[in-house]
This record gives structure tokens, C-alpha cells and sequence, in this order.
């Protein structure tokens, strides 16, 4: 086995942003929005544990130090306190990453935000394969908790246009809310003229006729890549971005399965217990027949390393979504 | 005033504050002895507090519960729900009737506490939780310029959870003085007394340590607990711990008695008993604060 020494195959730093190849980028989207929206609400406030500038909410800090509360590395309390700010009548906003809120804090996200419906918004980093650090540090599992939770809303925005209309969403919103974030340099996908986030509607990104992709989150943007892909290749694809995963757009879900019984998921997460479950599940309650392929981490701890080498590494590109879109198609080729 | 009841105008002599801890205690008796069974010695134990806070100290107003003004009372440790539920039935926050139907279904009155109950300002229970909301509720009040106080009450075996020393740091780090947090040290928690369990002596310097202004007090002297209180709040600059060491079931001494009396069970012909002893209990300090 030979080992890479190139420098585009390392690791990089815990701050640095993965743009993903994207023309177009906006900084830290989420510090920005909350900013705006803080402006409008002076009953917004943030909170974060020991990762202020590694969740863009630094940006808050600086504006707005009065209205900032730094907890340290304590992510329990981090939740407990943004409770506490909710039940006083605040509009709390507490950042740190995936995996520390959900891993460490998840009584407090259940028992403390959502038993009560407290006002709290946990908005979490490093969703899914966005970190080169490894199991530590990857948000892999956290859809599955956060979904489980009753009264929690949970949302995995696309790109840094889809972030900012979510920040004001959720903040108008009465309850608790589970945001994966994008930090730092964050791809612009969606067109901010034409896209409008709400809560709990999926979106029909790309109409098609031989193959639905359903996606969530920074998938979406390799699945309209993978659109495209498909569609220069023959293969008429629709696209349909899922950001808002609990509660879930069943309806808007099953009409287009119900079209095209032959289906992509895509999700930066693992294939159990995300998007990929509550889209079976949708199809399973209703008794439908569908072919379905899923495209996401399986369940392992994946490695560290270069954010380009794990996404090959665990088959989450646009290409792994066009072949599991193509592989649909030749098996429904050859039955007929 | 027009609304919100400033506490200390109600009931003011120590005299008075031990009568109310004993219908606090009276209506702990009949809420266990409906059930059978229950979390009677907590709330036998802790009582006098509750007392010193729904009767003298705290500010609220039981027709408007969400009074802005409002001093907030958090527990952590929800089974001690029965001491509460006395102390919101006394405080009119609750109807007493409705005591009769603590731990049955489809009571508001569960057996482990949870906010569905009026007057209980979060939900605790899973243990640790009290403190890091309470350090919410204080950061809130203070960025609302309001003189509003928080009120925590822990346990001596909750002080296991590591949350709650996260909240602790919090607390201190962020100067919040208008919060108290009373921990009561009856010595015992489910599988026996701290000691045996995990051990979290000493109490005092750990919070001493962490930067909270401290005191450790007898948990059934009313007079002691009056006066920490009155100390407490002279000293600025650092939250409050007020360490109460109660005697679980107090008042009753057949509770007081027994060994493992984290969750009492109760034979049917051992209510009268618990009554009578309560009654005997109660009769000189009648007699002192007449």
C-alpha cells in the first residue's frame, strides 16, 4: 500500500471551509443572517460552548457582546442555559458542532428544548463528512438522534442562500430547532431570486420522468450535478431537496414516488435513520412498490483525511449519485 | 401592588413559617398515603424550605404565573414533587382538592415532576438538569434588567451528575448573585447514601471552590434557613449555595427511622401512626410560637 504525500491529500485544518468546487461562495452565511435578524428581534440571543469562531457566531459576538453568552466546554449546560434563556422569554441561539451537541447534550436537547417546546435553536457544525478530523469530529448520526426527539424541527440547509432564509425562519418560529451548519466559505447553489426555505416543505428542484433523487443538505448541491450528468447521458431526473427533515414532507414526497417508483436518496449522513429512512418509511406506510437506492455514509466511523479523499472514499459525489441513478434505470431495463 | 405577592409581607415570624411547614407536611401524608407509596420522606425532609420560599421569600403572583417580574423556583430533582405540590397547593397556585391525585393517571400531579404542573417553571428528574437552566433563567432576567431572584433546588446525590458542574462554573464565571442554589444533603439517594454510592463530600468547598459564595445550615432549623437566606443576599458578586442538611421523612418518626427510605412503601395500617407522630411533632412548637 502506498501512501500519499501530495499536499492536496491531507488533512486540513479544523477551521478551514470546503466550498466543494462551488463558482460561487458567501462567508460565514449563518453569523450574517443572525446578525440581520438580531437587528429586527432584540429578544435573539447567542450562546455558544468554546467554538464561537468555529460556528461563525463570533460574528454576533462583536455586534451584539451584551446579548452573547460564552459557556466554555460544556455542552450540557451550553442547552440548559439556552433553555433557561427560552423560559425568560429569549430567543436563544446556541452553536457548537454535531456531534458534541447530540453526542454529549441529548438529554438536554430532549428533556431541557423539546419536552417543554422551549424556544431554544441548536445550530450545529461540521455536519456529516464536512471535517477531515474523524470520528471525533464528524457529524454522522446526529439526523437520527435529532429526529427521534419529539417536537424538535430538524433542518439541513443546502448551501449559504438556503442557511440564511432558515436563520430567519427559525427564528420566527415558536420552538425548538435542530440546524446542521455550513461555516466559513459556503457554496452559493440556490438561486436567493428564485428559492423560498419554509418549514417542513420539500422543494422540486428539477423536473424529470425516469428517476426521482430526494436529497438533503450539501448533497443537493452534487445532486443537481448529478442531474445534469444524467440528463446529458439520456436519463430524465428529478430533483427533490428535502431540507426540512422533521417534520417531513410526506405528501410532496409520495406524489413524486408515486410518478417515478424509482428512487435516489442522497444525504450526508448515514443511510439509516436520515433522510433515506423517513423516505422509506413514507413509501412502506403507504404500501407502495418502489426501487430505492441510497446514497450516504454507511455505518461505520470513517476515516480521517482531505475532505475530497472521503467523499470518494465513501461514495458521496455527484457521480455516486448519477451511477445509483443509472444502476435504477439498466435494472428496470432489464425487467422490462 | 397590583400584582405579584411580595412573600415576606405574608408571613413573616418563624412562628408562623413552622405552621406552614406543617400543613406542608400534612398535605405530603395524605398525597402518600392515597398512593400508598411515594417520595414522602423527601418531602417530609425538605419542607421547611419550601415553607421559607412559598411563605416568606419568594415573589409571585399565583393568579398570574407568568408574572415578568416573577421570582423563579426550579427543581431539579423531581421527585421531591410532592414537597412542591404542597407548597403550590398552600400558595394557591393549585387547588388542594387536587392533591388527591397525585401519581394517578391522568393527574397533572406526577410522581416525578414535569411542567405540565402549574407553578413548576422546567422539567427535572433526569438529574442535572436544574442548574444549567437556572443559569439561563438568571442570564435572561438580568438582561431584562428585572430584579427577578432564581432559585435552585439540588440534591446531594444530583451533585454526581457532571452538569451540574458545568452550571456551577457557569454561574460564577458569569458573577450571577441573584441566583441561589440549595442543596439538600439528606444522605441518602437511590442505591444508599452518597457515601457508599460516590462519595461527594466535601460539599461546601467543592462549591467553595468553584467560586460560590457558601453556607452549610441545619435543613429543619426555619430559623437557620431564614437567616442564610437574609446573609445570602447581603453578599454580592457570586452566586448562593445554601447547604441543607435535612432529616428525610422529619416529623414523622417512624420515617425518620427507617433505613431505606429513598422510596417508601407504606403498609395501609401505618398511616394513622405516621399522622399521630406527625401531630406529636408538631404539638410544642405550637406551644413555642404561640
Amino acid at each position: 500500500m502506498s501512501i500519499s504525500k501530495s499536499k492536496s491529500g491531507v488533512t486540513g485544518n479544523i477551521l478551514s471551509s470546503h466550498v466543494d468546487g462551488a463558482e460561487r461562495t458567501a462567508t460565514a452565511p449563518f453569523g450574517q443572517a443572525l446578525i440581520r435578524e438580531a437587528e429586527a428581534n432584540p429578544r435573539i440571543v447567542g450562546l455558544t460552548a468554546d467554538l464561537g469562531k468555529y460556528t461563525d457566531i463570533h460574528l454576533f459576538a462583536s455586534r451584539f457582546p451584551e446579548r452573547f453568552f460564552q459557556l466554555g466546554m460544556a455542552e450540557q449546560n451550553l442547552i440548559g442555559a439556552a433553555a433557561g434563556l427560552a423560559r425568560t422569554g429569549f430567543v436563544p441561539f446556541a452553536t457548537t458542532y454535531c456531534v458534541f451537541a447530540t453526542r454529549r447534550a441529548y438529554d438536554f436537547i430532549a428533556i431541557g428544548a423539546a419536552l417543554g417546546s422551549a424556544n431554544v435553536k441548536i445550530i450545529a457544525g461540521l455536519p456529516g463528512l464536512t471535517t477531515g478530523y474523524g470520528g471525533t469530529h464528524q457529524g454522522i448520526e446526529d439526523l437520527a438522534l435529532m429526529r427521534s426527539i419529539p417536537n424538535l424541527v430538524v433542518i439541513d440547509p443546502c448551501d449559504a442562500t438556503e442557511l440564511g432564509q432558515v436563520v430567519s425562519a427559525i427564528a420566527r418560529y415558536e420552538g425548538p430547532v435542530y440546524m446542521r451548519l455550513l461555516r466559513g466559505e459556503v457554496p452559493v447553489v440556490l438561486d436567493p431570486d428564485t428559492y423560498q426555505f419554509e418549514i417542513g416543505k420539500a422543494k422540486l428542484l428539477c423536473e424529470g420522468t425516469d428517476v426521482a433523487i430526494i436529497s438533503t443538505g450539501l448533497m443537493t448541491a452534487r445532486a443537481l450535478k448529478a442531474v445534469s450528468q444524467l440528463n446529458s447521458s439520456g436519463v430524465s431526473a428529478a430533483l427533490l431537496h428535502v431540507s426540512t427533515l422533521k417534520p417531513f414532507d410526506i405528501e410532496v414526497v409520495l406524489a413524486l414516488v408515486k410518478r417515478i417508483p424509482r428512487v435516489v436518496t442522497a444525504e450526508n449522513h448515514f443511510t439509516t435513520g436520515g433522510l433515506a429512512s423517513a423516505v422509506a418509511d413514507a413509501i412502506v406506510d403507504a404500501g407502495m412498490a418502489v426501487q430505492l437506492k441510497r446514497v450516504g455514509i454507511p455505518n461505520c466511523f470513517c476515516e480521517s483525511g482531505s475532505i475530497p479523499y472521503l467523499v470518494r472514499r465513501y461514495r458521496m459525489d455527484s457521480e455516486d449519485i448519477a451511477n445509483a441513478a443509472s444502476e435504477l434505470m439498466r435494472g428496470t431495463a432489464r425487467r422490462e | 401592588m397590583s400584582h405579584g405577592i411580595d412573600a415576606s409581607a405574608k408571613a413573616t415570624s418563624i412562628g408562623s413559617l413552622e405552621l406552614h411547614a406543617l400543613s406542608l407536611r400534612r398535605h405530603i401524608l395524605r398525597m402518600a398515603e392515597r398512593v400508598g407509596q411515594g417520595y414522602v420522606g423527601q418531602g417530609l425532609g425538605i419542607a421547611d424550605l419550601l415553607a421559607v420560599l412559598y411563605s416568606r421569600e419568594m415573589k409571585y403572583d399565583p393568579k398570574n404565573l407568568a408574572w415578568l417580574d416573577r421570582d423563579r423556583f426550579l427543581l431539579s430533582i423531581g421527585h421531591y414533587s410532592i414537597g412542591l405540590y404542597a407548597a403550590l397547593a398552600e400558595a394557591g397556585v393549585i387547588p388542594v382538592d387536587e392533591l388527591d391525585t397525585y401519581g394517578a393517571d391522568q393527574s397533572r400531579l406526577e410522581m416525578s415532576g414535569s411542567e405540565i404542573t402549574p407553578g413548576f417553571e422546567m422539567t427535572g428528574g433526569s438529574l442535572g438538569h436544574g442548574l444549567g437552566q437556572a443559569v439561563g433563567m438568571a442570564l435572561g432576567v438580568r438582561l431584562d434588567k428585572k430584579a427577578s431572584r432564581i432559585f435552585n433546588l439540588l440534591s446531594d446525590g444530583e451533585l454526581q451528575e457532571g452538569s451540574t458542574w458545568e452550571a456551577a462554573m457557569a454561574a460564577a464565571h458569569h458573577r450571577l448573585d441573584h441566583l441561589f442554589a440549595f442543596i439538600d444533603c439528606n444522605n441518602q439517594q437511590a442505591d444508599g447514601p452518597p457515601g457508599q454510592v460516590l462519595n461527594v463530600e466535601p460539599v461546601q468547598e467543592k462549591w467553595k471552590a468553584f467560586g460560590w459564595d457558601t453556607q452549610r445550615i441545619n435543613g429543619n432549623d426555619i430559623h437557620a434557613i431564614v437567616d442564610a437566606i437574609d446573609a445570602a443576599k447581603e453578599n454580592s458578586g457570586k452566586p448562593h449555595a445554601i447547604i441543607l442538611d435535612t432529616l428525610m421523612g422529619k416529623g414523622v418518626r417512624t420515617f425518620e427511622e427507617r433505613d431505606k427510605n429513598h422510596f417508601i412503601r407504606v403498609e395501609p395500617d401505618e398511616w394513622r401512626l405516621a399522622r399521630e407522630q406527625l401531630e406529636e411533632y408538631a404539638q410544642p412548637r405550637h406551644r413555642g410560637s404561640a
